[in-house]
């Protein structure tokens, strides 16, 4: 089991209160995701709930056990690092093994765990070899071997991708994916990639400046931001956001329409505007149009749109996907 | 970009190299070809470089006045000693001054280090009195403790330096994956910080053995080390340069073996992180 609840958790570094009194709830298996930009505070959590760092006040369970001041080992959570923070002086074998070391294990159990964690993680070649020998992808896995050998209660991702390339990190993704699948363990991840999030996650927390900005499913989020700074952190690119008088019309103080929830067209449309940059991706065409009254509106159209820069070109948004926002940023329902 | 350097240039700075390099080595080897010298040789004006008699008379002379194995075995064990004890208590102490500094580890590294600046003489006739009370005076344990004391601050600031490099996420991981602290740092920051430590140790030894205030002043015969066999030659009434010259080509001749041997060592760990 690995169920994980805050409640009213604070953090704070001398003067400065990092993590204001947090509430959260952590299902058994469940993957969750911490997105927010960098200096959100999404990482002090995650340390707060291993126990690298104590909190200020509040209170930390696992399981349903108060585990405030317990020791990072005692709680029972497998951490995997942002740089991995392998051993470089141990082999693979001995790196997947420490945990089970210290934890005195028998070694013909060590064996079988250790045999059985290359095996899921395709690592059966390398066992021999020191960290500094591998590439950042097979460091990534080892990292995750180290943590999955001690079946944990829950694992904890420190931006464990945002050292990879492209390519690797979209590999890596659905491997931590497929894991969770396989493990049914709770996981934690934290990022401050919205694209992670949205893929990964069976529960996203945005945060900001330590606050809890809105706690859902990738849809909800996508479909229901509950505040403005949501609506801009989530989808990618990002929505479009309107405010003045287009705004008023609805009754709003800014309006939100994805770029995927606009219609190009030549001929006619409700916006009218000029072509500044096309990006032919061949799938998709992302556009971004100047208009005078709107300001700068990105859209994405499937396919191809013959567009170049400086067309005139209209722009019909899909009402019923249109989000409202009041002068405080809330959402209008 | 690299910088263009000349043929000619690279001759140059290749000489002037040497050349400051014998000029610095220069009292050795003065030293070591004085040993080989009859006394009336070694004080011979001109001075003579390399055409002399040679001999080893000298070194037969000082071996047959005194045991040179005794102050040899003397040395080791203080500056060894004294090495290892600092060492041990340093680790830790470079360890929490590393990872877990609080608002006054920058003062109290400096504060170690002032220690270093006080003139050694200021405080010879309290440590004296404190021997003479412990009963320590002409012992080795007696001077493994307090070379052990004088290096201390260096050797924390040597560990420190190195510590620093090592990334915190390591440890933490050591701690997530259930090490206590002394396995921590016993398992996991020890041996990645053994090139730091090895040349830490190493510079420490040298020190130690040639340390000479202190262990010429709080020994007589039991516990003198090589530096005492080397100031036991030079005597203000006759002239035995020659002998002189040779008991100090045998004193420093292992520490200079080992400094050979481990230059490989010194320098990186001299260096260690300076370079990413």
């Amino acid at each position: 089991m690995g169920s994980i609840t805050l409640s009213k958790v604070t953090k704070s570094f001398g003067e400065a209160q990092v993590i204001p009194p947090l509430d959260l709830e952590i299902n058994d298996g469940e993957f969750v995701v911490f997105v927010g930009p960098s200096g959100c505070g999404k990482s002090t959590l995650l340390r707060l709930i291993a126990g690298l760092e104590d909190v200020s006040s509040g209170e930390i369970s696992i399981d349903g056990v108060d585990a405030t001041s317990l020791a990072p080992a005692k709680r029972k959570l497998a951490m995997v690092f942002q740089s991995y923070a392998l051993y470089p002086h141990m082999s693979v074998k001995k790196n997947i093994a420490f945990p089970l070391k210290m934890a005195g294990m028998d070694p013909a159990e060590q064996e079988k765990r250790i045999a059985n964690a290359a095996k899921v993680l395709n690592l059966t070649d390398y066992i021999d070899r020191r960290p500094g020998q591998l590439s950042g992808g097979q460091r990534q896995r080892v990292a995750i071997g180290r943590a999955i050998v001690r079946e944990p209660e829950a694992f904890l991702f420190d931006e464990p991708l945002s050292n990879l390339d492209a390519a690797l990190r979209v590999n890596m993704r659905a491997e931590i994916s497929e894991l969770h699948q396989q493990l049914a363990t709770t996981m934690i991840y934290v990022t401050h990639d919205q694209v992670e999030a949205m893929t990964m996650a069976d529960k996203i927390v945005v945060l900001r400046a330590g606050h809890i900005e809105q706690v859902g499913s990738p849809l909800e989020l996508y479909e229901r931001p509950r505040n403005l700074f949501v609506a801009g952190f989530i989808g990618s690119p990002k929505m479009n956001l309107i405010s003045g008088a287009e705004a008023a019309k609805h009754d709003a103080a800014t309006i939100g329409i994805r770029p995927e929830h606009i219609t190009l067209s030549k001929e006619s449309g409700t916006w009218a505007g000029k072509v500044g940059l096309a990006e032919h991706l061949g799938s998709d065409t992302f556009s971004r149009i100047h208009s005078d009254e709107l300001g700068e509106i990105t859209v994405r159209t499937i396919g191809d749109f013959a567009i170049k820069h400086g067309d005139t070109v209209y722009m019909t948004p899909d009402m019923s996907k249109l989000h409202r926002f009041d002068a405080d940023g809330l959402a209008i329902r | 970009m690299a910088r263009a350097v000349t043929n000619q240039r690279k001759t140059i700075n290749t000489i002037l190299a040497w050349a400051v390099g014998l000029l610095i080595f220069f009292p050795i080897l003065w030293t070591i070809l004085t040993s080989f010298k009859t006394e009336a040789q070694a004080i011979s004006d001109p001075p003579v470089f390399l055409f002399f008699d040679w001999t080893l008379e000298n070194y037969a002379v000082v071996q047959e006045r005194s045991n040179y194995m005794r102050f040899l075995w003397n040395s080791v064990l203080i500056a060894g000693g004294s090495t290892l004890l600092g060492v041990i208590i340093a680790v830790p102490a470079a360890w929490s001054m590393a990872f877990v500094p609080s608002k006054r580890t920058k003062d109290i590294l400096l504060w170690m280090l002032s220690t270093k600046m006080l003139p050694a003489v200021g405080v010879l006739y309290p440590i004296y009195l404190i021997f003479i009370k412990f009963g320590i005076l002409d012992s080795r344990i007696g001077l493994i403790i307090v070379l052990m004391l004088i290096n201390l601050p260096i050797i924390i600031w040597m560990l420190y330096t190195y510590f620093k490099e090592i990334p915190g996420e390591i440890l933490e991981a050591a701690r997530m994956d259930g090490a206590t602290l002394k396995e921590e740092i016993l398992y996991v920051l020890t041996p990645m910080a053994i090139p730091g430590i090895a040349s830490t140790i190493l510079l420490n030894f040298i020190l130690a053995w040639n340390e000479a205030f202190w262990t010429l002043n709080l020994t007589a015969a039991k516990a003198a080390p090589l530096t005492a066999f080397i100031a036991s030659y030079s005597s203000p009434e006759g002239l035995f340069y020659a002998k002189l010259s040779a008991a100090s080509t045998m004193a420093i001749a292992p520490i200079l073996i080992l400094g050979w041997f481990s230059q490989k060592q010194l320098v990186r760990g001299l260096t260690f992180g300076a370079v990413k």
